[in-house]
């Protein structure tokens, strides 16, 4: 076994380092907030708090792990296990340098984007099955935000990729040698940010599970592991969401003197970090605030940008 | 290829079969969801990854999600349930079934024999070809979604 | 962000879209940044049992019975704490001893319940009773709550030196007589005419 892309090694350890890191940004995200509100965050269970994700994961794994009576089994067992496997899944097609990586596939970014509207099934389930109004509510928002934001998500992309010409997400980040696409596609990658968010429903467009107004809302009626998953499922499209605008936007693996992968990590940890101070900063925008933001204001303004980009790549030609 | 087309087609089939004989609106929806999947897994396995790719986003990933939304707000409880099952004896479903036995098998008995080499037909063939010889269809299409995005904006719109 | 659903035809579109972006930048922006400059904030925590916070003398925490300068409980049993407690935490019983002296039988707080309202200290007349700024006081018994006298009663004055109720009071006890005690006048002969 070497690496090359799609060795079983290859496939392994990028299981196991996602997973690990989605783990570990519990309380990496914990002690930036900390930081961030002048406290300390945890700062007890071993060395730096380390093993605090330890602490958490031996608790969500020990808890009763409850399904209501009234929820309708299949689908409430069902819904936690979809974010998961969707997220991993748009990973298989993620390029972290030459030779790392799970599929070299010629529809990466499209292959992506079917994910995240995948995803939505996991929310909307999850609310719908659990029999609560809260969680109905939830969904219902959930529903609603994920497949508005999808389209500017993948209207925004498109220009990227007009740019690079191909869907392969490799071949993107080769085609950045010269410069990296954020300055070209700038309003793209604003969009793209945004949309990132409300996909992951990361605060500030947390609107299906706000706490203050619906109480945790599709995962109202959840506990235990199934809850964990949501919630692992959250911190990995987070991670999913960084490594994307890594490789779409910030030319991938590339920089110099350091090795490939090193950048690739480089690059994603600013951006998680940059979700985090996001979520420490930015206040919640009311539901229908957000939507018409969405309609009126990112569609416009990625349809213009799509139509400028299309318009100076015929002109160069 | 061929290992990926069979099994995508049993797939298919067993999840389009338990669409229509579930009771549960919801569970029917996921099989929905399912049988769609596996029918892009078909597309792909013949070559068409762009196809089966649209399938997942546009049917699957969009459109289901619209039907769960619609089914969410319907309140479904045990009456419908019940209803459902009412509306399933064996008088119902054994003509049409038959019926469509026959027409299953005179389709596989008027196929074209078994293609052997699978030829790939990646993103850029398929926008060639719309944008090329079928400009005019992709035209009429883009219309037909204005009118209905038109529509829609009038009766949201308030007086 | 605009409000679009409160007056939906109030501004044209190109104004809101101005509107938008200058409020992305001026609002979210300028917060992105002010929050980040905490990374380079100390930070507020006291990391507690190691280091232990600031306790200011005045803070309402464990009660205690205190004893006036000459070393003499000064709790008189007057029962004015009982009564002002709020939530009833405190019982007590007077006895006296041979010289007259009225002194608490038992006197029994029980922590549980005591709300650190000092109430109680506020009430005391003889300043007996005072609160303290200590806080760790937790049990793993509730039964361990209920402070007897003997755990309560302290070797010192406490918070207030000088106070020592019986010099000043007009009650006799042994070894004081009614009249000798501090800024106090002998007593009116009543049968006397003299002024």
């Amino acid at each position: 076994m070497q690496w090359e892309v799609g060795s079983a090694l290859n496939i392994a350890s990028i299981l196991a380092v996602v997973i690990v890191i989605a783990a570990m940004l519990i309380w990496v995200e914990r002690r930036l907030l900390g930081f961030w509100q002048d406290r300390l965050g945890p700062n007890r269970v071993g060395p730096f708090g380390l093993l605090q994700v330890v602490a958490d994961m031996i608790k969500i794994f020990t808890k009763e792990d409850w399904i209501p009576p009234f929820a309708d089994r299949f689908s409430f067992v069902l819904a936690p296990t979809i974010i998961m496997i969707v997220i991993l899944f748009s990973f298989s097609v993620v390029p972290f340098a030459p030779g790392v990586g799970i599929v070299d596939s010629n529809i990466g970014v499209l292959f992506v984007l079917a994910m995240a509207s995948l995803g939505a099934y996991s929310v909307m389930l999850g609310g719908l099955s659990s029999d609560n109004k809260y969680a109905l509510l939830g969904s219902l928002r959930a529903a609603a935000q994920m497949v508005s934001y999808e389209v500017f998500m993948g209207i925004s992309l498109l220009g990227v990729v007009a740019l690079a010409g191909s869907f392969n997400l490799r071949e993107i980040v080769v085609a950045q040698e010269g410069g990296w696409f954020v300055v070209p596609q700038f309003i793209g990658f604003i969009i793209f940010l945004i949309a990132g968010i409300a996909e992951s429903h990361r605060l500030p467009f947390d609107i299906p599970e706000a706490e203050q107004e619906i109480c945790a809302g599709y995962h109202t009626e959840y506990s235990g592991m199934k809850f964990g998953m949501f919630f692992v499922g959250e911190y990995l499209g987070l991670v999913l969401i960084s490594s994307l605008i890594t490789v779409l936007f910030f030319g991938g693996w590339q920089g110099p003197l350091l090795p490939p992968l090193v950048w690739f990590f480089i690059k994603a940890s600013c951006f998680i970090a940059f979700f985090i101070l996001l979520r420490a900063a930015i206040p919640r925008p009311r539901y229908d605030q957000l939507m018409s933001y969405g309609w009126l204001f990112l569609l416009p303004l990625s349809l213009i940008n799509l139509l400028i980009t299309g318009a100076v790549i015929l002109l160069a030609n | 290829m061929t290992e990926l087309f069979y099994s995508g087609a049993v797939v298919a089939v067993i999840a389009t079969l338990l669409v229509i004989v579930q009771t549960n609106v919801v569970h029917a929806l996921i099989y929905l969801v399912l049988s769609l999947l596996s029918v892009a897994v078909v597309f792909f396995s013949l070559g068409a990854p762009f196809v089966a790719i649209l399938e997942a986003i546009v049917y699957a990933g969009a459109i289901m999600v619209l039907f769960l939304f619609v089914v969410m707000m319907l309140n479904l409880g045990q009456r419908s349930r019940d209803q459902e099952k009412d509306w399933l004896p064996a008088r119902t479903w054994f003509v049409p079934s038959v019926l469509a036995a026959v027409l299953l098998m005179q389709l596989t008995a008027s196929f074209p024999s078994a293609q052997t080499q699978i030829k790939e037909i990646g993103a850029r063939a398929v926008s060639e070809l719309l944008f090329g010889p079928y400009v005019l269809a992709v035209e009429l299409a883009s219309f037909l979604l204005l009118a209905g995005l038109v529509s829609a904006y009038h009766i949201a719109k308030k007086s | 962000m605009s409000d679009p659903i409160a007056r939906p035809h109030s501004k044209s579109f190109l104004a809101k879209f101005g509107e938008l972006i200058s409020d992305t930048l001026n609002s979210q922006v300028v917060t992105l940044w002010r929050v980040f400059k905490h990374l380079f904030v100390a930070t507020d925590t006291v990391q507690y049992p190691e280091q232990q916070p600031h306790m200011f003398s005045r803070w309402r925490g464990r009660i205690i019975l205190t004893r006036d300068p000459d070393g003499e409980e000064r709790c008189v049993a007057c029962n004015l704490c009982a009564v002002a407690c709020p939530v009833d935490c405190i019982a007590l019983q007077k006895t006296e001893d041979e010289e007259g002296r009225w002194y608490p039988e038992f006197f029994r707080i029980n922590f549980s319940r005591c709300i650190m309202c000092g109430f109680c200290e506020e009430a005391c007349p003889t300043n007996a009773i005072q609160l303290t700024p200590d806080f760790e006081m937790a049990e793993y018994k509730r039964q361990d709550m209920v402070w007897e006298k003997a755990d309560l009663l302290i070797a010192g004055t406490g918070k207030y030196h000088e106070t020592n109720f019986y010099r000043v009071a007009g009650k006799a006890i042994g070894g004081k007589d009614k009249g000798e005690a501090k800024n106090e006048l002998p007593p009116v002969d009543v049968r006397s005419l003299l002024p």
